[in-house]
């Protein structure tokens, strides 16, 4: 498994948030979601300007085997979405810390993040899932 | 208690991701299931399949008991070697499992049946077969592995002993045959498959099975998992036992027609009802669907059609096709307008004849 990048932040459900320079909050999902989920074949992304709430499903991964929801871990506006997956959603799989990201938030209470898991957090728990 | 085949550490060793299926641990990929499907289509790929449960039936009167036990009929095996697809049926007609049975003499027939419903076929076939005093012997010292792709007969061909080659070269379709292969080990070869590709399967006594997947591995053919085991038979056309049909379900309500063999005179379990059935017209029809937008069709979820509902038996992205397919149960009668609940929404589909490929191409209207 590649390594986890230590300045991402991480829902229980898998999903990473990278607090941008910009204030801005960029999501996708993890190497270890990815893998679990085999060969993403579609992606359903929310509408730009779209207004989300924290833990609520924004987005769905569709991989060959199954459907997963995706979680946003910000709450706040949708200002980008990867329309790159449209044509090559394999990019997931392939880069799920880089390319493969899914939208970006503009966070309306930036104290969310400190709720996230930290990534040696999420390391520890995905040890733990193993066992 | 999970049972392993013996490649189990070579899947391992090949960066497999494990899963369970059956109560087997077996390879679902080796890192991308799309990959190893196109791979089939388009080369040659292998599976272990070693949890499939091979029985031989031993006895004076083999075919007599199978006459009785299959709705094929095995009197179309006239050949050594000979194989048919057949379903056994319980004695309200539902499928008890389907199989693959072949013919080596009228005291020597082999069974090939799924892993996952091992215990209750060995149960139903061993209980028949007393009436007939036929031996059911099951064979755990056997794996086996299967070849496919427009490339997998010659690969391994190119592994057999010389004087092997040419007879496994002109095997026909569905037919099988021993030869010796690499180290003079002994191969049953069966021209048989599940991918819609042509291919062999294999029956290999366990202690060569490693050194037949490497030899296979060095011949270029490429290791595939179950995940694209399913996506290769689901656009192939093909049934999966327990998700497809069940003993809930009549051979005539899942395409199965074909299998079955209403021939003069043979008395097989199941056969009053079927023909019950058949007079009486069946009430559901398995139909294929395309997806033409994007999303995937999968198992469990509602069809709407003008006569009512139905529901997506098996379901899957079709790497082939760069599209969703699916098989679904539906009402029979003219279907109309047909959508597919996908979460909530719904969503038109089409619906068609299958296969959906065959030889490597999608099939016309596809």
């Amino acid at each position: 498994m590649s390594e986890i990048p230590g300045d991402l932040k991480f829902l229980k459900s898998h999903e990473w948030a990278r607090a941008e320079d910009n204030g801005n909050v960029r999501v996708g999902i993890s190497d270890h979601a990815q893998g679990q989920l085999g060969d993403v074949v579609y992606v359903e992304l929310p509408e730009i300007g779209a207004s989300v709430q924290v833990g609520h499903g924004v987005a769905t991964v569709e991989s060959v085997k199954a459907a997963s929801d995706i979680y946003t871990p910000v709450s706040g506006e949708i200002v980008e979405v990867n329309e790159a997956l449209a044509d090559s959603p394999e990019t997931i799989n392939e880069d799920a810390y880089g390319e493969g990201w899914l939208f970006v938030v503009k966070p309306s209470d930036r104290a969310e993040l400190g709720e996230l898991l930290d990534a040696d957090a999420y390391a520890e728990q995905l040890e733990n899932e193993d066992h | 208690m999970t049972e392993k085949t013996v490649l189990n550490a070579t899947h391992r060793a090949l960066g497999a991701r494990m899963v369970d299926f059956g109560g087997w641990d077996m390879p679902i990929n080796y890192g991308s299931q799309i990959e190893e499907h196109h791979a089939v289509r388009q080369d040659a790929g292998m599976f272990d399949v070693s949890h499939m449960t091979v029985v031989d039936l031993h006895g004076e009167r083999t075919r007599e008991f199978l006459r009785h036990l299959l709705a094929n009929n095995v009197d179309k095996l006239k050949a050594q070697g000979k194989a048919l697809y057949s379903c056994m049926l319980d004695e309200q007609g539902g499928v008890i499992d389907d199989l693959i049975v072949y013919f080596f003499d009228d005291r020597h027939f082999r069974l090939v049946v799924n892993a996952a419903t091992r215990a209750k076929d060995l149960a139903w076939i061993e209980q028949q077969a007393k009436a007939f005093g036929v031996e059911v012997k099951e064979r755990p010292d056997f794996s086996m592995i299967a070849v496919q792709g427009p490339n997998a007969r010659d690969k391994v061909i190119g592994l057999l002993h010389e004087v092997d080659r040419e007879r496994i070269r002109k095997l026909g379709k569905f037919v099988a045959a021993a030869a010796q292969g690499p180290h003079g080990m002994p191969l049953f070869i069966a021209r048989t498959g599940y991918t819609g590709e042509d291919g062999f399967e294999i029956i290999v006594p366990e202690e060569h099975a490693v050194a037949l997947w490497e030899a296979l591995l060095a011949a270029g053919v490429k290791p595939a998992g179950l995940g694209a085991r399913d996506t290769l038979r689901l656009e192939a056309g093909m049934n999966l036992y327990g998700q497809d049909m069940d003993e809930t379900v009549s051979p005539w309500e899942a395409n199965l027609g074909w299998t079955i063999s209403l021939d003069e005179g043979r008395d097989f379990i199941g056969r009053k009802v079927l023909e019950a059935q058949k007079a009486a017209g069946v009430k559901r029809v398995m139909v294929g669907l395309v997806l033409d937008e994007k999303g995937v069709l999968r198992h469990g979820q509602k069809v709407l059609t003008a006569n009512g509902e139905g529901e997506i038996l098996s379901g899957s992205f079709a790497p082939t096709l760069n599209k969703a397919v699916a098989f679904a149960r539906i009402p029979a009668g003219e279907p109309g307008e047909v959508r597919v609940d996908i979460r909530g929404r719904e969503v038109p589909v089409r619906v068609v004849k299958y296969p959906f490929v065959r030889d490597g191409k999608p099939c016309e209207g596809i």
